[in-house]
């Protein structure tokens, strides 16, 4: 077990662009479980990207299984990873491992399409919508060097509505 | 012995309040922490963390010339504040409806006896000048859940008020 160190904004490595994992050797399931084990040695992370560790190729780990009520597709590793559809948007309130102590309003797809690969380089696909496809948003940012301060919109200023049901 | 002070000013809204404030407690060598600052009716209301070594006769120096061209009330108190770890909202209530009085009294009463830790309040007055409508919004730690939030406050709705009640969900990746 490796609990590596997190980079912490306003480090300029975040920013950088990731690459594609070419190879699926040992090496990459090893830098896999020392980042499975930093996310979960974390506060409360559902979702870890390796550029947060300073691993700079296309991975990232999410795992929403353990809320209440939130559609999921359990624990995932998911190499290369790339959204093919977007549907609706939502407002949602994220924070980060690499920006402690701030969270903020983000606007995000509601629903995706995600095709990527697992650690075994097996071919994934994936329609995913709410807290999960928030999650992979959030992560897939940090493989193009953005965070979610990137994509503030104002606190104040939305009525953080949900849908709207006619009352019957 | 708390070097940090909450500075609340207030005066008639014009432009380069912010500026000037800030410049002159810049100059004076404080540094800022958290803020606030908004329009309230046709004030601007400033509060903020302001951390400075020289205490707060000095900011009241610094700030004079200020207050006093833009005829702004300042207030100083040392306080013990931390710059950083703040909670973390986890329920969110939208109230709105014909404007009355008392409404903010009885959302927050019921709330704060389900446990609710405000942390973000703001209402305004929408509407006409004959029908005003009044809305709030308010964000907090529910310590009980958000449910008996939820059930706490559900009986205002019979008195034809909009009462809205849902969970934060703070996504942290």
């Amino acid at each position: 077990m490796a609990v590596l160190e997190i980079l912490v904004y306003p480090d300029e490595r975040l920013r950088q662009d990731s690459l594609p994992v070419e190879s699926f050797d040992a090496a990459l399931q090893q830098r896999i479980e020392n980042l499975e084990d930093t996310r979960l040695a974390g506060p409360g992370a559902v979702g870890i990207a390796a550029p947060q560790v300073g691993w700079f190729e296309r991975v990232l780990i999410i795992d929403v299984s353990g809320r209440k009520k939130t559609t999921s597709h359990g624990r995932l590793v998911l190499v290369n990873p790339e959204i093919t559809e977007w549907d609706g948007y939502a407002m949602g309130r994220e924070g980060c491992l690499s920006v402690p102590d701030y969270t903020g309003n983000v606007v995000r797809a509601e629903r995706i399409h995600l095709d990527a690969f697992d650690a075994g380089g097996k071919p994934l696909g994936f329609d995913m919508e709410g807290f999960e496809a928030r999650a992979i948003q959030h992560e897939l940012d940090h493989l193009d060097g953005l965070l979610f301060l990137d994509r503030l919109v104002s606190r104040r200023q939305d009525l953080f509505r949900r849908k709207v049901y006619k009352e019957s | 012995m708390s070097n940090r002070y909450m500075l609340t000013l207030v005066g008639r809204d014009q432009p380069g309040i912010v500026a000037r404030i800030t410049a002159a407690l810049y100059a004076a060598g404080a540094n800022l922490g958290e803020t606030s600052m908004i329009r309230l009716g046709s004030n601007f209301t400033v509060m903020m963390i302001v951390e400075s070594e020289t205490g707060d006769a000095d900011l009241h120096t610094a700030l004079q010339p200020v207050t006093e061209s833009l005829q702004l009330v300042l207030h100083i108190d040392a306080i013990e504040a931390a710059f950083q770890q703040r909670p973390v909202p986890d329920a969110c209530i939208v109230v709105y409806g014909a404007d009355r009085a008392g409404i903010v009294a009885e959302v927050t009463g019921k709330a704060a006896a389900a446990g609710l830790n405000i942390l973000d309040l703001e209402s305004d007055i929408g509407g006409t000048e004959a029908e005003p409508l009044y809305i709030l919004q308010i964000e907090g730690v529910a310590s009980q859940g958000v449910d008996a939030l939820e059930a706490a406050l559900a009986p205002l709705r019979a008195n034809g008020v909009r009462v809205d009640v849902r969970p934060i969900d703070t996504m942290i990746g």
